[in-house]
């Protein structure tokens, strides 16, 4: 990714989210992984003020107490938080999913491949996207940090 | 896939917008690409055609209604808040990608001065986005299933 901000992935299932940290640690990513198993986490961590703000958001849709579309509403809705790119990682082929999705402005919809290595590829390209692309600033105290970019891909 | 679908792209120079134009070329994709030169000139095309671009390429400083301009008119409309943009500029000014996020972009490069880094970046754009499903108001024909 272009900075060394910590990339947080909302996924309730244990094996995908090590299949997520596995293709990143294959692909020398190195921004930590933050994992949140539900929306109602992924908040938690966001509005923590001692925590680093994530340069990316990838998001589950199926997960409990707060799924990725209710999740994705409340940050869309939160003047702070509605910058960081959230990229929908799923299973789900729903039609009616994708479009509130996109109203939403997920910044990606990817269907999660099944195959380890097409994932890991799907991850890669992820990857170069987001380290070719600036990012916006959201936390107030490392306005500078992104300057100094490429070296943290 | 995506690979039929048309690009969108809204550049008042001339230079760059042959620059994208061949990189797509010599990257042997078959996106059609829809080069206008200003925001307002996009708007007018994008409220009459039937099969709406799959990604907007959107540079910023442009003559009438500028890149940050169209993006908000975008983004406040119902059926064409679902394209994606992507902006495409020289800008590397903070309070650009700021307002660029902030009003619903999902990206945003500068373009590089070599060559063949302006190609890599194309290709990462569209493979990107290739990679990415579509909403599925934007498909017309060819559904996955």
């Amino acid at each position: 990714m272009r900075n060394s901000k910590p990339i947080l992935l909302l996924e309730d299932d244990t094996v995908d989210a090590m299949t997520v940290k596995r293709a990143l640690k294959d692909l020398q990513v190195l921004n930590p992984l933050v994992r949140a198993s539900n929306g109602e986490e992924g908040l938690e961590y966001l509005r923590d003020t001692n925590n680093p703000k994530p340069c990316v958001i990838l998001l589950d849709l199926n997960m409990p107490k707060m799924n990725g579309m209710e999740f994705l509403k409340v940050i869309k809705a939160d003047e702070r938080l509605k910058k960081i790119p959230a990229i929908v990682l799923t299973t789900s082929r729903d039609d009616q999913e994708r479009i509130r999705g996109f109203q939403l402005n997920v910044a990606g919809y990817i269907i999660k491949p099944v195959d380890y290595t097409k994932f890991v590829e799907a991850v890669r390209i992820v990857h170069l996207y987001w380290t070719l692309s600036e990012m916006p600033d959201t936390d107030e105290e490392c306005k500078n940090e992104k300057f100094q970019a490429n070296s943290a891909s | 896939m995506n690979e039929l679908k048309p690009i969108l792209l809204i550049e008042d120079d001339s230079v760059d917008a042959m620059t994208v134009k061949r990189a797509i070329r010599d990257l042997h994709l078959t996106n059609q690409i829809i080069h206008l030169t200003n925001g307002e000139e996009a708007v007018k095309y994008l409220a009459h055609i039937s099969e709406k671009p799959f990604v907007i390429l959107l540079d910023l400083n442009m003559p009438r209604m500028t890149g940050l301009e169209f993006l908000k008119t975008i983004k406040a409309n119902e059926i064409l808040k679902t394209i994606p943009i992507i902006v495409l500029t020289t800008s590397k000014e903070r309070q650009d990608v700021m307002e660029s996020f902030d009003l619903g972009a999902v990206g945003y490069m500068t373009k590089p001065v070599d060559y063949t880094k302006f190609t890599e970046v194309i290709n990462t754009i569209i493979i990107y986005w290739n990679l990415s499903e579509a909403p599925k108001s934007v498909i017309t024909a060819n559904d996955k299933i």
